[in-house]
């Protein structure tokens, strides 16, 4: 049986990795390369990488430091950040990764998602949506969380799985960093709203929460950066917990 | 120039995980076209993601189906086909109109079909394997471990004693296959942490 997988996220900002509350205050907690290492040793199901200043910058995740990256790391590795053609799929896969993050480009040139998708497979292709309730609504942000699209979740989940995105990364933007347990209402209304696989993300605090995302928000899989930095937990203590409660999770 | 690891490259691949995995098992493997470099090989990997046709069309385009039909034949020299290099081992492949695939392990690759709400295809993530029968390429791996898989279609082999392992998805499909030296993997062994390397570094010491 397919297993629920518990991804470590890692913020990479100038070979560091950053962690900030609610998309706000980054702190240097760690540096990139040792961390690879560690949760490969740990055996992870898999690595969600983000470079947070890419988009800002106007350029492409260092491909020299993904390429070293992926020496240490066997298995599934997924990077994102200022991703704007094809090409730049083509360069980010080459050097080793699997999986291609989009987030800010996806809103202002929706057929990228659907162009990838075509070229490399829906496998290959991870939409992230970063939201914020406003109102009775929840909508997306882009640039980091910064810009208001006028999207709603709703309709944008439903859109890019008809692109051709292979899964959704759902982030809460007020929950992110707090530790708070994740926003289940947000998780459970794209995964009744699309058929592919949902990764929640923003605010795991302890593995309850993520235990809640996968029973009640039905999540494919869990995701988390500030409760593995943070506190205790570790991925194959997270795995242990959801192996208790039923959960089918792989075998170590 | 010594035999060696040859892994055959024909545009169907994102190589570079499986060159990391091969070099953290030790090995130094060439990456290679060329039919002569290919027959000299003392183990061979095909690689490879995307549709059977677009393979076989390029294997063919290369000049490679022959070396590789000469190699298993002299059952020899271990190939190991993994994810679509495993599928391209099968007699046909089918996505619609049938393909003659290498014909080095008799069977044919179809779609999967969903049995039921859990069965999602494309088959994406991590799932276990369900042992048949004892072989070296398994060594030191229980039972149910999980690899991590990403694939529509699968190998229907001709005969069950062809099959070394199973994967509980969609009924169960072959999920690792042998005949005389003749090895696949539908799963990604490169992606699949210490069981995958492991699986590997077996290969590497038929």
């Amino acid at each position: 049986m397919l297993k629920t997988r518990i991804i470590p996220t890692i913020l990479w900002k100038n070979e560091n990795i950053v962690k900030g509350i609610g998309f706000d205050s980054w702190r240097r907690i760690g540096t990139l390369l040792p961390a690879v290492k560690v949760y490969n040793l740990r055996q992870v199901d898999e690595l969600i990488i983000l470079d947070i200043q890419a988009t800002e910058e106007g350029r492409l995740p260092n491909l020299g430091t993904i390429s070293d990256i992926t020496k240490e790391c066997f298995v599934p590795l997924t990077i994102g950040g200022g991703i704007r053609t094809a090409s730049d799929v083509k360069d980010i896969l080459r050097v080793g990764a699997d999986k291609i993050c989009l987030n800010t480009t996806s809103y202002t040139n929706p057929s990228i998602v659907s162009d990838i998708a075509y070229m490399y497979g829906s496998q290959c292709v991870v939409a992230s949506i970063d939201a914020k309730l406003v109102g009775s609504e929840y909508y997306c942000y882009s640039h980091n969380g910064t810009v208001n699209t006028g999207r709603t979740v709703r309709n944008w989940a439903k859109e890019l799985e008809k692109l051709g995105a292979g899964e959704i990364i759902i982030t809460s933007i007020e929950k992110d960093g707090t530790m708070q347990g994740y926003d289940l209402d947000l998780i459970s209304l794209v995964s009744t709203t699309v058929k592919i696989p949902v990764i929640a993300s923003g605010g795991a605090g302890k593995y309850e929460d993520m235990y809640q995302a996968i029973k009640k928000g039905n999540a494919s899989a869990v995701a988390a950066s500030s409760m593995f930095n943070f506190t205790e937990a570790t991925p194959h203590a997270a795995r242990e917990y959801l192996r208790s409660k039923h959960i089918p999770v792989r075998k170590i | 120039m010594t035999a060696q690891v040859v892994v055959i490259d024909y545009g169907m691949s994102n190589l570079a995980s499986l060159a990391r995995s091969l070099e953290k098992c030790g090995a130094s493997p060439l990456f290679s076209s060329d039919p002569k470099e290919i027959l000299e090989a003392s183990k061979i990997i095909l690689p490879g993601v995307g549709s059977f046709a677009e393979g076989m069309a390029n294997l063919s385009k290369l000049g490679l189906v022959s070396p590789l039909r000469d190699i298993a034949s002299g059952k020899t020299i271990p190939i190991l086909g993994i994810c679509l290099g495993m599928q391209l081992l099968a007699s046909t492949g089918s996505e619609g109109y049938e393909v003659e695939g290498l014909n080095l392990i008799p069977g044919k690759v179809i779609k999967l079909e969903s049995h039921n709400d859990q069965d999602k295809i494309p088959h994406v993530g991590w799932n276990n394997i369900e042992i048949k029968q004892d072989d070296p390429i398994l060594a030191e791996i229980p039972d149910n471990t999980d690899f991590y898989f990403v694939h529509s279609y699968y190998f229907q082999p001709t005969s069950e004693d062809t099959i070394i392992a199973t994967t509980p998805h969609c009924g169960n499909f072959a999920s690792v296959i042998r005949l005389n030296n003749i090895y696949g993997t539908q799963f990604h062994p490169e992606k699949s942490s210490q069981p995958g390397l492991k699986l590997l570094s077996n290969f590497l010491n038929l």
